[in-house]
């Protein structure tokens, strides 16, 4: 069984792409009114909204979506549901952006908020979910809506909040996860180490080079193999940004103003080049997907989603590499490496829903009523349950049914995988310790801007070119370049500089001066002609 | 006098077919000036710069001036992965069309490639027949015609895992349009092969073939060898015997 790359691959062209057809489709456009609650729910009327998903290639995922579609056309017979299927946030982003302009957007989407900051550039285009959360009737546990609800308190506050910016909720928290490092400890004791309670930088670069020791054969000590790559980050943008966050290091500001390349970026890019120079560190885009690696022993530091969890260790339900490949170790799951240990910082992640706004507000409350369906118990534990998730609510996480499965990690290795059991543990054991980066038209492109400072500093070492000040510097406005950082958060603020105008409007603008004055010195003339009279 | 121009004629044209077998379908390619053979690029490390001269047998996709092909010349195949492309070059990327390729080498998942790469147009044609590698199919033989145009024959249809002779994606959860994943065995070995919905999507003649297999069909097909920690043909036709 294969996982797939490409999709992955596209992600950084088709964001470049779709913002340029958003802004396209969006020139000149009036757009749609904005929405307006309606005073009561309409269920004379039968109506068909679109519900776009993510599933991370898990069929039980789907599973639940469409037990959850059901369940909901039970409760609401006049409302269908159509779902289509996405494993990729990026495809899902480009072609919402592609059906905006024909206004053809879904109802319900999963998303990213970064995404949502892009899709905001269009006039009315998403729905402002303020007016609908406090809804008496129709809101988080409102009287009129047909399951049980819940009531915005009951929305964690701090993934509630990640749906905030410009003034508004725009979308609701649909699950929650963060990064975990899964560890080969049986390898680290191998090497003479022991793990700390919470893995440090310094610890990971020290034991990934310790592991590169080779014998006259010129096979690693440690795993007896001729592959090891001893650490290995999945997601090098988020390798980034967290390393700023631990150090207080700049990133952008929450206007837009992109800091990103600054001296401490650079700091960390030198320490990368040389771990990268060694070997002991690489990415999945370079070397391929850390679980193969891991479960293979050829890996001992696997940075990767909690959402992942279910294809790490040696006993992981999913898995790529053959049976020969695999290798019996054991699997330590820990938060991301920190600066600090004292104060760990990890990002958080994972799906929300929004709204797109529709000529008919009815139409629009049937997709709210749906979007909260998605935060019911049912759904929550479900889809909680498949991965290394967490459910959003408390009322999801203090279930008797959801607490009954944390504490069975280990009971067998699918359902109750203790890997995932565990990553899902590692993130409620850390809320508070989570967080965002700053919304803003252009936030996923600087996002993607520092996974590729990451990635070509590694290729270039790998290469055997010399990572200096001048390759900093051409790669700093190589990446700035690439991802148009120099126009692009500045669009949402309304900062943009439009510089000089063209010289058909230089032209343009001096004649209709020169008619004025014309006009007023004959009309002066006439004047003069007259009193003269 | 009939006899003296029939044999000029006859040595004529052996020595046509000779000269021919030094750029045609037989034998090597003669590479250019500071051109990698095809054991020369095998050789080469991973990260290596490498330059080789092949010729475009099929294309995957292009996106925002980047291009994925299948490429092979006369000793080994090369997949080219997101090789700067505009759309324009894209189109002259006709299957046969030689291009020189300048970038650097690379391994993922066990499938090597070309990858930061720029290319040139060049003047020369071949396209390559599908070399039976059956017997080969579980030996390490196997991997040296890695991304080559291959074909299988004989191999009969297992359930691919969800009771049907396919299933759209890897875990059955994807729908019509996406990558199709069935298996076939040989020998009492079963191999997953693939219909890369890039490389041919729902229109093409192999995804409805495979569409339509059942399971215990037997059947022959063609496709390009490519590897994700084994064996992972894309295959581009299945004919049912």
């Amino acid at each position: 069984m294969t996982k797939k790359r490409k999709t992955v691959r596209y992600l950084l062209l088709c964001l470049l792409f779709a913002s340029a057809a958003l802004l396209a489709g969006c020139h000149g456009s009036k757009g749609l009114d904005p929405f307006g609650m309606p005073e009561e729910f309409d269920t004379s009327r039968n109506y068909t909204i679109t519900f776009w998903a993510k599933n991370d290639t898990n069929k039980t995922q789907t599973d639940i979506y469409e037990r959850a579609i059901a369940e909901f056309e039970q409760l609401y017979p006049n409302i269908k549901v159509n779902l289509r299927l996405y494993t990729d946030y990026g495809m899902i982003y480009n072609d919402v952006i592609t059906n905006i302009s024909t206004n053809t957007t879904p109802n319900v989407c999963i998303t990213y908020p970064d995404h949502i900051a892009t899709y905001l550039t269009g006039t009315n285009v998403v729905v402002p979910l303020d007016e609908l959360f406090a809804d008496e009737r129709y809101g988080f546990g409102g009287s009129e809506v047909r399951f049980d609800t819940v009531a915005q308190s009951e929305v964690i506050p701090r993934f509630l909040e990640e749906g905030a910016f410009d003034g508004h909720y725009y979308a609701i928290p649909f699950m929650r996860s963060t990064e975990a490092c899964y560890v080969n400890k049986t390898y680290v004791e191998a090497l003479g180490y022991t793990l700390p309670d919470v893995l440090t930088w310094d610890f990971v670069w020290e034991v990934s080079e310790a592991a590169l020791a080779a014998d006259a054969d010129g096979n690693f000590v440690v795993n007896g193999q001729n592959v090891l790559i001893p650490f290995i980050y999945k997601s090098t943008d988020n390798m980034m940004i967290q390393m700023l966050r631990q150090t207080d290091g700049d990133y952008s500001t929450d206007e837009g103003d992109i800091l990103l390349f600054n001296d401490t970026t650079k700091a960390f890019l030198y320490t990368i080049a040389e771990h990268g120079k060694s070997r002991a560190f690489s990415t999945f885009k370079i070397s391929s997907y850390p679980a193969n690696f891991l479960n293979a022993g050829q890996c001992i530091f696997a940075v990767d989603s909690t959402a992942g969890a279910t294809w790490m260790g040696t006993d992981a339900p999913l898995r790529d590499i053959s049976d020969e490949k695999l290798v019996q170790f054991e699997t330590e799951v820990m938060t991301a490496p920190q600066f600090d240990p004292g104060a760990p910082q990890m990002i958080s992640q994972g799906p929300s829903v929004c709204l797109f706004n529709k000529s008919d507000p009815q139409e629009v409350l049937a997709s709210w009523l749906f979007a909260q369906y998605l935060l019911t118990n049912d759904v929550q534990i479900a889809y909680a349950e498949t991965e290394g998730y967490i459910p959003v609510t408390t009322r999801a996480q203090n279930a008797a049914e959801y607490t009954d499965y944390l504490a069975r990690g280990g009971e067998d290795n699918a359902l109750h995988y203790d890997i995932k059991i565990k990553a899902a543990k590692l993130l409620l054991d850390n809320i508070d310790n989570t967080f965002v980066t700053p919304v803003f038209n252009g936030s996923a492109s600087l996002r993607n801007a520092a996974g590729q400072l990451v990635e070509e500093t590694v290729k270039a070492v790998r290469r055997g070119q010399t990572v200096d000040e001048a390759f900093m510097e051409t790669l700093y406005a190589d990446t700035t370049a690439l991802y148009r950082l120099d126009q692009g958060g500045s669009s949402a603020t309304g900062k943009t500089d439009l510089g000089p105008l063209p010289k058909t409007a230089v032209v343009l603008l001096v004649s209709l001066a020169v008619v004025w004055i014309l006009i007023i010195l004959y009309v002066i003339l006439q004047a003069k002609k007259q009193k003269s009279y | 006098m009939k006899k003296s121009v029939a044999l000029i004629l006859t040595f004529s044209l052996m020595l046509a077919l000779a000269g021919c077998g030094g750029k045609g379908d037989a034998g090597s390619d003669v590479k250019s000036e500071g051109v990698m053979t095809y054991a020369e690029y095998m050789a080469a490390a991973v990260d290596d710069q490498v330059v080789v001269e092949t010729y475009v047998q099929a294309k995957q996709s292009w996106w925002d001036n980047t291009a994925t092909i299948y490429t092979q010349d006369k000793d080994g195949a090369y997949f080219i992965y997101n090789m700067a492309c505009s759309e324009a070059d894209y189109d002259k990327l006709t299957p046969g069309t030689k291009i020189k390729v300048t970038g650097y080498k690379a391994e993922w998942s066990g499938e090597v490639e070309i990858v930061d790469a720029t290319f040139e147009i060049e003047d020369g044609n071949y396209v390559a027949s599908a070399l039976d590698v059956t017997s080969m199919l579980g030996s390490d033989d196997l991997i040296a015609h890695q991304n080559e145009f291959v074909s299988f024959k004989g191999m009969t249809v297992e359930d691919a895992g969800n009771g049907s002779a396919f299933m759209y994606k890897w875990d059955n959860s994807g729908t019509d349009g996406d990558d199709l994943y069935f298996n076939v065995s040989l020998n009492g070995q079963t191999y997953t092969f693939t219909v890369e919905s890039y490389l041919c999507d729902n229109t093409t003649d192999v995804y409805a073939a495979v569409k339509n297999l059942q399971i215990g069909d037997v059947v022959d097909m063609e496709g390009f060898l490519y590897w994700y920690e084994g064996v992972n043909p894309h295959i581009t036709s299945v004919t049912v015997k």
